[in-house]
């Protein structure tokens, strides 16, 4: 289960990691990636989730800033890194510098795109590898086969809106007139992000904070079984507000051979997500497709 | 179906210097001056053969260009300068290079059109004016394959030499003082 | 104060003699495929050409910077490495990197030839820039378009090489290298294949009141009435609605264009060493416009007086310009 790349409200997050705790889930990732600003209104509960997580038997990772440019978030990062009692996925290169010879996993929004750079960071402490959704299936295998023989894990994101761009303006604050530093956490009213529809109305992108992401969701249910074949070893689910619990079952019994990947489609699509699904960047072309539905 | 065209054209031979002869003023210079009272408009013919040889002209002295078209050297271009009568068809393929005039009436098929005022376009050829900024300023119109255009406006930007003035070289005193009065007519609307 | 180096754009052999006679005190440039951020159309050199303007720049005293600055996907990098190896035999100043992978190859390879990080890299802090000089040498961070000159300073102070900013140009909205919506819709990348925008794949549509529709791919990503100026036609350029605005608007950002021409003294002063002007897209007539303006003014500052900056306005997208991220934070 990926870090909450929304900004949910504690109680919310709270609710949500209550029951995830009793999902099918191996893995959960905890911690803010997208604003800085955000992270003070749940850092205190921090050990209690992860506390509880652990409890039921869940990997908690600490993910960390996709940006960081100020010194708050400088110090954020190098806080994190000093971590020992969790593992760290990291989002931004400033980590590298902290984590010499460290074990760490390399997140989604880091630049890992070839068995080259995975394997210099392997070298150096890297021990998993989140790939950018935008890497074709081809070279995920690649790279699955490269992280084997680097003896790391690999993992990709099967499900949620596609994160597409990072910036360091923020964009929900623009839409309502304001600036990032004056902020008034507008953000909060969008937990899955802010439509952006074309002027022609079609729907098109979901805007969060300083990230960008796609209007439809990525679902990769129906290659599960190439993924397993290839070597991946983690199957990412981004939160959101539809039932996350029944979204981690529905990809579990595809995994272990419950259900059958049509199956599996079809409960997804019982779920009523308000948006299409896709799988056009696993398929080599343009994300906002649907190939083999 | 251009190529006949030109095939019929060319038989009947208007020299440059004939073209000359009927302006008192340098041709091309000439020709957008009277151009308000332009009615009807003067035979296209008498354009085509020099467009040949321009066109030809400059893909002899630059050879080197077509190589930027990448796969759009067979493309049709309608060079559309709206403040003239009649548009061009350009093909830039080195093997069955064609540039022609035609009226807007009777424009056929094409992959793009860009349109701009004449002089804007000369200046966009002759690398004197930037593309990007033209097509900021909603000045310049670009429709059709916008690669193929891309491609095109790559490969005239690479050339070094001033095509206008290549052109103008073609034709002599007259052209290059029909040139120098373009320019003129350029820096006045600029000063405007 | 150090003199900076002016950097200059060359999409086109011409386009770089232009440069060099401007007075630019490098170009940088790339070749004919996906190895670079600005895979255009018709646009960048081929191997002779290179080789032709090497010796030409280096004639002129300009130095000449490869740009190798995308990310090779899994069984592609041997492309990335020929073009390293081939900008190596043919004596370019320096290599322009954003994949680790690559900067790896070129330090291993060619330890003598310069290595600037690239913008695409993203990288935005003293720990980021520390750590790619302690593990490849690196000379020169390119800085993302996102900090404020007092910002710049601090930076200077804190990392062990040069600096090179942006002050003229394009401004991409989103962090460069990590920006996938051209990938999103067209298939394309721009981190991998270094494209943004297509231009196959971008359409204007002019309706009968002069009304100018840009689409990129299947989506219409903005709208220009007759009498307003038009930008790129780029995602993050567009015009979108949203429930909590009212009508259209830029959702990211406007047409406009970067220009730091009234911050150049404080970008000096800040320990800036290298001044880039953004534009291998655009066409001689801007390089020659542009790197002329800029040599000028470098060069008054450099002597003691004020600036002397000509009108670029008229080169600028939706000819509006911006100080951007570096004049204040409220840009954020």
């Amino acid at each position: 289960m990926a870090p909450i790349l929304f900004h949910w409200g504690a109680e919310d997050k709270l609710a949500f990691y209550d029951r995830i705790a009793d999902a099918p889930v191996d893995d959960v990732y905890l911690g803010e990636v997208i604003c800085s600003k955000r992270a003070p209104f749940f850092e205190k509960h921090y050990d209690e989730v992860a506390e509880a997580l652990t409890k039921a038997g869940k990997q908690v990772v600490f993910a960390t800033l996709a940006e960081v440019m100020l010194k708050r978030e400088r110090h954020m990062i190098a806080g994190f890194c000093a971590l020992e009692d969790f593992p760290l996925e990291i989002n931004d290169s400033a980590a590298l510098w902290h984590l010499k010879d460290k074990p760490y996993r390399v997140g989604p929004l880091m630049n890992v795109y070839n068995e080259d750079t995975m394997a210099y960071l392997a070298a150096r402490g890297a021990v998993h590898f989140s790939l950018p959704p935008e890497l074709p299936r081809d070279s995920v295998a690649i790279l699955a086969a490269k992280a084997k023989e680097l003896g790391a894990s690999i993992e990709v994101q099967v499900f949620g809106r596609l994160s597409l761009a990072l910036s360091a303006r923020c964009y929900h604050a623009r839409a309502h007139g304001r600036i990032k530093d004056n902020c008034q956490f507008v953000c909060e009213q969008d937990p899955d992000g802010m439509p952006l529809n074309t002027l022609d109305n079609q729907e098109f992108l979901s805007v969060n904070g300083i990230q960008t992401l796609s209007h439809s969701y990525l679902n990769l249910i129906g290659e599960l079984q190439d993924l397993q074949d290839m070597g991946v070893t983690h199957f990412r689910l981004s939160p959101h507000t539809v039932d996350m619990v029944a979204v981690a079952e529905i990809f579990r019994a595809v995994l272990d051979g419950v259900t059958n990947a049509q199956d599996g489609r079809a409960q997804l699509d019982a779920l009523d997500i308000p948006a299409p699904f896709v799988n056009g960047f696993w398929h080599g072309q343009a994300g906002h497709r649907m190939i083999g539905a | 179906m251009h190529l006949i065209n030109i095939k019929v054209h060319m038989l009947q031979q208007p020299t440059v210097a004939r073209m000359q002869h009927t302006e008192s003023k340098p041709a091309i210079a000439g020709f957008l001056q009277r151009r308000p009272r332009w009615a009807p408009p003067a035979p296209l013919f008498l354009l085509q053969p020099v467009l040949r040889r321009i066109v030809q002209k400059i893909a002899e002295n630059n050879p080197d260009m077509f190589g930027r078209l990448g796969p759009h050297y067979r493309a049709v271009f309608v060079i559309d300068p709206v403040n003239l009568p009649f548009v061009m068809l350009l093909r830039p393929d080195p093997d069955d290079l064609m540039l022609v005039a035609r009226r807007r009436s009777e424009i056929s098929e094409h992959d793009a059109r860009i349109s701009g005022k004449f002089l804007d376009l000369l200046m966009l050829v002759d690398g004197d004016l930037d593309g990007d900024a033209l097509f900021f300023s909603r000045n310049l119109t670009i429709t059709g394959n916008t690669e193929a255009v891309v491609c095109l406006r790559n490969a005239l930007d690479d050339i070094d030499d001033s095509i206008a003035e290549e052109v103008a070289d073609m034709f002599g005193r007259p052209g290059r003082a029909a040139l120098m009065a373009l320019r003129r007519m350029n820096e006045k609307r600029e000063t405007q | 104060m150090i003199r900076p180096e002016l950097v200059c754009p060359a999409g086109t052999p011409s386009a770089m003699r232009t440069a060099v006679d401007a007075g630019a005190d490098a170009v940088y440039c790339g070749f004919q495929n996906a190895t670079n951020a600005r895979n255009f159309p018709g646009l960048n050199f081929t191997v002779p050409e290179l080789e032709r303007a090497v010796a030409h720049a280096h004639a002129g005293g300009t130095k000449v910077l490869l740009a190798l600055n995308t990310f090779p996907p899994a069984g592609k990098v041997d492309l990335w490495k020929e073009a390293a190896d081939t900008g190596a035999r043919l004596g370019v100043d320096a290599f322009i990197v954003a994949d680790i992978g690559v900067a790896d190859y070129i330090a291993r390879t060619h330890p003598d030839i310069r290595l600037h990080l690239s913008v695409q890299a993203a990288a935005s802090t003293p720990e980021s820039i520390q750590y790619y000089c302690r593990e490849f040498n690196v000379k020169r961070v390119v800085l993302p378009r996102i900090l404020t000159v007092p910002e710049i300073k601090l930076m200077a102070d804190e990392i062990p090489c040069e600096i090179e900013t942006f002050i003229f140009g394009n401004h991409g909205l989103m962090v460069e290298g990590r920006c996938s919506l051209t990938n999103y819709i067209t298939g394309l990348s721009t981190n991998m294949d270094g494209v943004c925008s297509p231009a196959a794949q971008v359409e204007y549509i002019k309706d009968d009141e002069g009304n100018l529709s840009t689409r990129l791919g299947e989506y219409t990503i903005d709208c220009f009435s007759c009498n307003e100026s038009a930008g790129y036609p780029t995602i993050c350029k567009g015009r979108y609605l949203t429930p909590a605005h009212d009508g259209p608007y830029y959702a990211f950002e406007e047409p406009i264009s970067l220009n730091l021409s009234t911050l150049l003294p404080d970008l000096m002063k800040a320990g800036v060493t290298a001044l880039k002007i953004e534009g291998r897209q655009r066409s001689k007539a801007y390089v020659k416009s542009v790197v002329s303006a800029y040599r000028k003014a470098v060069d008054s500052i450099m002597a003691g007086q004020d600036p002397q900056i000509s009108d670029l306005l008229a080169l600028t997208e939706g000819q509006k310009e911006t100080q951007g991220a570096f004049k204040s934070k409220t840009w954020r």
